[in-house]
Formats: C-alpha cells, structure tokens, sequence
C-alpha cells in the first residue's frame, strides 16, 4: 500500500463523518492551543525579565555597601544603607583589576525637582562618563555628562524620558532649560532614551548629575551608593568579581569575608536566579495546559475505538481481499495522526491568536518560540500515535471470519 | 486447480479442562479443476461456510492438505494467508460487503490498492471488471449506498474480479435479493464461468440456486454426501450461452 494511497484513505475517512472528527479535533485544537499559548506567555515573562536585566548593562557586576554594624554590635541596618564606598575604592578597582572595561560609580537619593511651575519627585543619580556605556543608557538629544563636568563641579542635569515628560511634557525639547534640585538650579544638557521597564527603579524616572556635584551640593559626603563595573567579555565575570572582592577586603582591612562591608553582585546570577523562577512558572502554565491534551487524546481514543467497532465488516472485508495486519494497523494510526495532526496546527494557530490577544489586550508580554510550535507539534503527533495505538491495533487483531459476520 | 485431501476442522471451546471438541468438517476430499462453476449445499451447520473459510484461505483446517495451484496452503501463518488471498481469491459475499458512501470505482480499485497495482493501471482494470460484472458505465461515479441490491452484488463481483484471481468464491450471493435480481447474478455467475471460464465455488443452501452451477458438492454434518455433475443444470438466458 502506498503512501498517497493511505493518505486518500485517511482523508476519506475522516471526511466520512466530518462532525465527529471535528469535536474530536477541537479537543485537541484546544489542547495544543493552550500549551502553546501558555508557554508563549511565560516565555514572554521570562523574556521580559531578562531583557529589563539585561537593559542595565551587559557583563555588569555591582559593588554595593553592605551591612552597617556598630562596633561591637550585632545589630544591622538595612542592607545597602552603609556608607563604606568611595570614589577612591572605584578608581582602585579602575586602576587594580585586570578584564575590566569600564567603571562608574553613582550616588542616589530622591529629591523634589521643580522646573517652570511643574514639579516631581525622582531619584537623582550622581554619576561620571562612563556611566551611560557600563549601564547601557542611549541619549536621545544633547550629551550625557563629561569628566570635564565632573571635575569642575558642574551643575548639569541629563534627564530620563519620564522625567522630561512629568517636567516639561511629552516631545518637549528641554535641552538648555534649568530645573531646581534641592533648591540648586541645574542646566540640562541632555535627555536620555527610553528604556522600558515600570516601578520604582525605572531608569526612565531619573535624573543623572555629576557625581561631585551630587556629592558636594546634595548629599554632602563623599560616599557612593554603588560601584558598577563592566567586565571585558561575560566568561572574565566571575573572575572580576573575585578580584573586586579581594581589592576591597583589603582596602577595608576586613579579614573574614562573612563580615565584608559590601557585597559585589554578578549580573548573570541574577539572571539565571529570574530565569529559573520564570521557567518553573512556564512549565507550570504548559503542565496545566497539557492536562487539556490528555483529555483531547483521550477524546480521539474514544473516537477511534468507536470507528473500529462500526467499521467491523470493513476491516473483515479488507482482510479478505489481502490486507495484513500491518496495513490495517497503519490506516487506523494515520486516521488518529491525522486528526492530531490536524488538530496541532489549528492548535498552534489558535495558540498564537490568544497569544496575540493577551499581550493586545492583556497588557503582558508573550512570545511564541520555535522551541513551543515544534514541541506542541510533536507532541500532538505523539498523542496521535499514543492514543491511536490501541485501537489500531485492536483493528489488526480481529479475526476476518469473525468479522465479517459482525452485525 | 484445487485439490482438497481429507480436511478436517475441529473447534476447540470451553475452559482448558473440561474443553469441548467440536468436528465441523470430517475428512473432506474434493478437487475442482480450473474452469469449473461448482456449488457447495448443505444445511446451515453442515460445515459449508467452514469449507468456503477454509477454501478461501481466510481459515486453515486442522488436519489435511488443501492445494491451491499446486501451492500446500493449508499451513501458512495469517500474514502468508493474506498474501494468497490478494493474489488468487476473489470474495463475493451475501450482504455485498461494499464500502459506504464510497464510488464503484473506488470500490472495484481497493483490492488493486493492496496488491499494489500502479495508480495509472487501476481505473483501467477496474472498469473492465465491472464491465465484465454487467454493471452500466453510468453508474461508476454513484456512490455505493445509492445502488440497489442487484447493482451492489454486481460490484462485488466486480470487486472479486478485478486482480484476475484463480478462484471466486462466492458466498450465498442471493441471500439478500429477491428472486429477480438474484437470477441477474446467477446468470453473471454462469456468463462469466462460459466466456471467461472462471472457476467459481458458490456456496448456498439453497438447491434451485446450486442447479445452476454445473457440479454440486452436499455436505451433512462435515461429510460429503454428494458430489455429482449436474446433468440438469439451470440456464437463466439461453441466448447467452
């Protein structure tokens, strides 16, 4: 028996009864739908979620104060609120440790900014140069701030689009104009471009100054609240990491690592720590949604069991005109793939729909991967092969007298 | 040519202690030879469908040799059955056996498909089959549920044709039409074993439709009672013949 002959059997027979063939087919339509449209939206999630991380800077690591404990006491403050870092622990790491790109150390707080009449409240950054390469910040009109700036204590201000919108109003041109921080006035020289990303800690809401200036005229000391380095390429990291961890133990003449002033971030780790919390959360979304397969699988089962019993004497006649076992088993197998199969790709289509219409409407991020279409595919493809299996063979089994003579 | 030695076929039911024994057939010798039109009669219970199971390759005996073109098959596996079946064994049965809401043609290519005849030979062979079969060119194309019982009957015999096997068996193919129609088909029998000289074993219960073969094989009760040339046999058209 040929293949194509197979194939016009299959189409006949599933086009004989074209209503039940369509329920059973939905079954898996919807099946193959949810998985896919399941995964589509974790793997948005996840994707998201890396990108926002990845938005930051790439191959960064982060030096941030650590615990402040008394002398001699046990209590700790938050962590991060300790004044232990300084522009002169940068500038060593800048100057000692080997694979590194770039460093920028920052200072922040969060300030009432007013500007013509408009005002906000935002974090302000104080920062240097190289601070828009390690943290991978675009601007969108004018300059971001210069050693030149820096150095001579300028009272400049590069604003986020959020920002500039709150202040000045959305596609305003700001650049030139003078905001108040602190009751300070400040030049603004630049406007950065949108990153994306929601909540407290969005890039977007900012404002970026001079790191001395923020230092001498705002936070008055001469500590910072974080040290970003940017490593040469991701496999030196790790690497970095340690050397930072060993520059500054010494600097702060802190012999046991458990009580270090600090603490130095990877930002692969945090990473991969989002990343498997999104891709439980994935598998989780596709194992309900694979519960609804079984169902379907177990709807062409039926279905096809049912076929068998009505086409009885079909299945005696064939055997008696010279049909095997083989090619009896394999007409009933195609019969159960070809519905899943048919099922899989309206499945997959439909899947892509809601997907479409979550991340419309839903407001969240989905994403269809090849890795979802291929899996639900084979999987479809198996369910139809699984569960088509034994009443295939159920058909090859029956014996041509008996039936024959089955009423 | 057929040649049947001593064929027994025993059933076996029960539970595997206290099994039941149940001879259907008791040592049954024939042989037909090519060209025969024989028919086998017998009460039902007699062993008659045993035999045509049996002949048609769908079932082996027991005991006994049953040749088959000189070929031994009275030992092969199912799979080999099947081979033989496809190749040299035309069924014709009583309630037609035909697929539903499929074409004659359709119907008539199906063995083709499982012998493997190429897709461009199929419909050639099949419409000479049923051209042979006495069916009208104008029905070809109707879906098999729309025919009559006559017409049904004529495709399977077209069906049964159509791989040129060696052998036709036909199972009580009147059972199911009335007196008429069933004449029809008799007549197709009889034209085809004349012009075509095609062996044909037609099993029936019924005598008047055995006398229109030209020998008759009587089983009782798993035994050959009679087996006579049929001096008197029934034409339906003279004219044919």
């Amino acid at each position: 028996m040929m293949f194509s002959d197979l194939l016009q059997e299959t189409f006949s027979a599933i086009s004989m009864n074209k209503v039940r063939s369509g329920l059973t087919i939905l079954g898996i339509v919807i099946g193959i739908g949810s998985v896919v449209a399941m995964i589509s939206i974790g793997q948005g999630a996840q994707g998201e979620i890396q990108s926002s991380i990845e938005g930051i800077g790439s191959n960064l690591i982060m030096v941030m104060p650590g615990f402040e404990m008394g002398p001699g006491s046990q209590v700790r403050s938050s962590r991060g609120s300790a004044q232990t870092l300084t522009q002169e622990d940068a500038e060593a790491i800048q100057e000692q440790v080997s694979f590194i790109e770039a460093v920028a150390s920052e200072v922040s707080g969060r300030y009432q900014i007013t500007a013509k009449g408009a005002n906000t409240n935002t974090s302000v950054i104080g920062t240097v140069a190289s601070y828009s390469q390690v943290r991978n910040l675009e601007i969108e009109l004018g300059s971001f701030i210069s050693d030149q700036h820096v150095s001579n204590l300028s009272k400049v201000a590069v604003l986020g689009p959020t920002t500039r919108d709150d202040l000045f109003g959305e596609n305003v041109n700001p650049v030139g104009e003078k905001i108040r921080i602190n009751r300070i006035d400040f030049t603004i020289i630049g406007i950065a471009e949108a990153k994306g990303g929601t909540g407290m800690n969005s890039q977007d809401d900012s404002i970026f100054i001079p790191l001395s200036t923020a230092q001498q005229f705002l936070a008055g000391d001469d500590y910072v609240s974080t040290i970003n380095v940017q490593a040469q390429d991701s496999k030196y990291t790790a690497n970095v990491q340690e050397q930072v961890t060993n520059l500054l133990l010494i600097r702060h003449n802190i012999s046991d690592s458990q009580t270090a002033d600090f603490s130095v971030m990877n930002q692969a780790d945090i990473i991969e720590t989002a990343s498997s919390v999104t891709s439980t959360f994935t598998v989780l979304l596709a194992a309900i949604a694979g519960i609804s397969l079984i169902v379907g699988g177990i709807g062409i089962m039926n279905m096809m069991l049912t076929t068998v019993t009505e086409r009885t004497r079909e299945i005696g006649l064939r055997k008696a005109i010279g049909a095997k076992k083989k090619d009896i088993s394999l007409q009933f197998l195609s019969e159960a793939t070809m519905l899943t199969f048919i099922g899989g790709i309206a499945g997959i289509l439909l899947g892509w729909f809601i997907s479409l219409l979550i991340s419309k409407f839903g407001g969240m991020a989905t994403s269809i991967s090849l890795f979802s279409v291929v899996l639900a595919f084979g999987v479809s493809a198996a369910i139809g092969i699984g569960f088509g299996y034994y009443p295939a063979r159920r058909a090859a089994s029956l014996s041509p007298i008996e039936a024959l003579r089955y009423e | 040519m057929i040649e049947v030695q001593n064929i027994t076929k025993t059933y076996k039911s029960g539970s595997t202690d206290s099994e039941i024994e149940t001879q259907v057939l008791k040592g049954v010798s024939f042989s037909i030879k090519d060209g025969e039109f024989v028919a086998i009669t017998g009460p039902s219970g007699s062993g008659k469908s045993t035999l045509m199971h049996i002949l048609g390759c769908l079932d082996t005996p027991t005991k006994g040799k049953f040749f088959l073109n000189g070929q031994d098959v009275s030992q092969l596996s199912d799979e080999e059955l099947a081979d033989i079946r496809k190749d040299k064994v035309g069924f014709i049965f009583q309630s037609f056996n035909l697929l539903p809401r499929t074409t004659v043609l359709r119907n008539v290519i199906l063995p083709l498909i499982y012998a493997g005849v190429p897709r461009e030979e199929r419909e050639k062979k099949a419409k000479t089959a049923l051209l042979d079969a006495g069916l009208e060119e104008s029905r070809f194309g109707h879906l098999s549920n729309q025919l009559s019982g006559g017409q049904m009957q004529r495709v399977a015999i077209a069906r049964a044709l159509v791989n040129n096997p060696s052998l036709i068996l036909a199972d009580e193919p009147t059972g199911n039409l009335d007196t008429k129609t069933g004449q029809i088909v008799l007549e197709t029998f009889q034209k085809l074993n004349f012009e075509q000289k095609r062996t044909i074993v037609l099993i029936t219960h019924e005598r008047y439709v055995a006398e229109h073969a030209n020998r008759i094989i009587h089983i009782i009760d798993g035994n050959i009672v009679e087996d006579d040339q049929n001096k008197k046999q029934r034409f339906i058209n003279h004219d044919v013949l």
